[in-house]
């Protein structure tokens, strides 16, 4: 099943099982069933708890707010991930705020979905991967759409627990078949799940045993699947063997599946579609260079796309963002 | 029974009238801010606090027309409103004086306080569409609580009000603004930073606007207890304008406003209009009730951990 039907069922269990869901955000009405057709058949079916809102943001997270605050569980579909700006003030100053500064007295839970990513020639304000700005927002939870995690456990982790979360679902994952691990493999690859107490589970990705690889490659979304198709045509064509750790969330990090990866490989590469600087990878890069100092064969190299404006044309856009082939470019330096 | 425990002498004693009530209340919100201000200056708080000494009589009438269930989100300039919504003397002082008997264990400080139907945040703005998401929690509900926010003049200065208004009349939701107007943005007069009709700016949206110029908590009490009612039987959002105006200083430095501007509107706050409604010998009592408990409070704060 592809990733927007997958959702948009995920969405309706969600609705359907728990009376506190509420699902809002702009142009999500049927028949239109929002820009990226995930919200498809809600307001149909849920005409109380699903509303399409004025082009608002800053609103839709405040109201979202409050919502949690009431003891609801609201789903904030933001239509770009890029608007995500306009909604801030509200993440970072009032929903990530309360549950702490008002000594445990209230929670927040509030989850903001968000079509993030590039690739398609939106441009400059339409293709951004904007998370970075919303890692180490304290109280914040930030998960990524990936194709071997289904969002069925990614809404249900949310709603089990009481805390915010961003959930970015890149666009190029919408129309791809997700496949979660089965009985320890996926496709041609090993597959395995490892995770820390209550946090979603990695999944790691090898043609090999973990013992056989010599360069553990850890990426997100869109990005994993571009780092698994690259992993799987060098192990099977030249024997170049790695293994991919793909978390689901991915702020605040579960080092535990890495560590455990690089403890093996010796050597890391991180891969993620935002601009380079501060970056998803810096931070993973610091901590495993301080856990693994004096150990690792090589420095910790982090892969990002380039620190400028994502230009409309797609022979500019190639280039600028992290592809294919600057993941296979990067993981030859490291092996080499 | 409420979720809130109060001193009698602070808040309301047994069979005590209206007028007397309303004074005390009032009295007691001055007395604390005042004593709060002494706190600073003999150095034992730190930080800043925002007093609403003047606006006292707007936070115990819009109070006195709200049920358990309902809920107030309030801003930087909130002691007012969560004394006379709780009464709650030591939790607030102890909050303030960063103890972890506040009542939010001295991480909130003095603009960011949560009890049961009471919240305040000190980001201006953003609490609006917050209410209005309480209000929406309330309808899905299906109860007959209000959702009320106290904004200012300076919160028309935000964008995001306006998002809000216009979903709270589209999704009717029972949403109860009210702007305490006190004439000046911190350091900055209204005429200054506001352009055009003030209730028109809500009207534009489609809402129902009330609007008084007074410190009268008399006046103003039968104004928003009739507004109050209104919002609970239509559920539908209501904008209250109280033009008022703040005594005090914005926060604990000097706001440079024009010195006899302030002199003048002394001799028509609160307590000057109400105060001599009650007869010589019940203000002495209640004056003193209140010395009397908040020296006591203040007392147990300063003694705590």
């Amino acid at each position: 099943m592809i990733y927007t039907r997958a959702l948009n069922e995920a969405l309706h269990r969600a609705l359907g099982e728990d009376e506190r869901v509420v699902v809002l955000g702009e142009d999500i009405a049927d028949p239109y069933g929002g820009a990226f057709k995930v919200s498809r058949g809600l307001t149909t079916a849920f005409p109380d708890r699903v509303k399409t809102t004025p082009v608002s943001e800053g609103a839709i997270a405040g109201i979202a707010a409050g919502l949690a605050l009431g003891g609801y569980r609201p789903i904030a579909e933001v239509m770009f991930g890029d608007f995500l700006t306009l909604c801030f003030d509200q993440l970072l100053n009032h929903i990530t705020k309360y549950h702490a500064m008002y000594a445990g007295q209230a929670s927040c839970p509030v989850m903001f979905r968000a079509p993030m990513g590039g690739h398609r020639g939106y441009g400059p304000t339409h293709s951004q991967s904007i998370e970075k700005h919303f890692f180490g927002i304290p109280h914040l939870r930030v998960v990524a759409a990936s194709l071997y995690h289904t969002p069925h456990d990614v809404l249900a982790d949310f709603l089990a627990k009481d805390d915010p979360v961003l959930f970015v679902e890149h666009k190029l994952l919408y129309p791809q078949h997700v496949t979660p691990p089965e009985g320890g493999r996926i496709g041609d690859f090993l597959a395995s799940t490892d995770h820390g107490d209550d946090v979603l589970p990695s999944v790691c990705l090898s043609l090999v045993p973990r013992e056989d690889c010599a360069l553990t490659v850890v990426a997100y979304g869109y990005e994993a699947l571009l780092a698994a198709r690259v992993v799987e045509r060098l192990g099977i064509e030249e024997e170049l063997f790695c293994e991919l750790v793909v978390p689901a969330q991915i702020a605040p990090i579960d080092f535990g599946p890495i560590d455990r990866s690089v403890a093996v490989t010796k050597r890391l590469l991180t891969v993620e579609e935002g601009t380079a600087g501060w970056s998803w990878g810096a931070e993973i890069a610091t901590e495993i260079q301080r856990r693994f100092f004096g150990r690792l064969l090589a420095p910790v190299e982090v892969l990002a796309s380039k620190p400028t404006v994502i230009p409309g044309a797609q022979r500019l856009e190639k280039d600028m963002l992290v592809g294919a082939d600057h993941i296979e470019r990067k993981i030859r330096e490291a092996l080499s | 029974m409420t979720p809130w425990t109060a001193d009698p002498r602070l808040f309301g004693v047994p069979d005590e009238d209206d007028d007397a009530l309303l004074y005390r209340r009032m009295r007691f919100i001055r007395r604390f801010e005042e004593k709060l201000l002494a706190l600073f200056e003999e150095g034992i708080l730190n930080g800043t606090t925002h007093c609403s000494i003047g606006q006292e009589a707007d936070a115990v009438a819009v109070m006195k027309h709200l049920r358990e269930g309902d809920h107030v989100f309030s801003n930087h300039r909130c002691h007012g409103h969560y004394l006379a919504r709780t009464g709650d003397a030591l939790g607030l002082y102890a909050e303030i004086m960063g103890k972890e008997a506040g009542v939010c264990q001295g991480i909130g400080g003095s603009q960011h306080i949560c009890a049961p139907g009471f919240k305040s945040n000190g980001i201006q703005g953003g609490i609006v569409p917050t209410a209005a998401g309480i209000a929406w929690a309330q309808k899905l509900s299906k109860s007959d609580d209000l959702s009320v926010v106290f904004i200012g003049d300076g919160t028309l200065g935000e964008g995001v009000v306006y998002e809000t208004l216009n979903i709270a009349s589209l999704w009717s939701l029972p949403l109860w603004i009210v702007l305490e107007d006190n004439g000046w943005s911190q350091s900055t007069p209204l005429a200054t930073n506001f352009a055009g009709d003030m209730a028109a700016r809500f009207t534009a949206f489609g809402l129902d606007v009330t609007e008084l110029e007074s410190t009268d908590v008399l006046e103003i009490e039968s104004l928003v207890g009739a507004d109050a009612a209104k919002v609970r039987a239509t559920k539908k959002p209501h904008v209250t304008i109280l033009h008022t105006y703040r005594l005090c200083n914005h926060s604990k430095s000097s706001d440079a406003r024009p010195e006899d501007q302030v002199e003048a509107r002394w001799k028509t706050e609160p307590l000057a209009i109400h105060g001599p409604r009650l007869d010589d010998g019940t203000r002495a009592a209640i004056d003193e009730d209140i010395e009397v408990a908040l020296d006591e409070v203040i007392a147990t704060a300063r003694a705590l951990s």
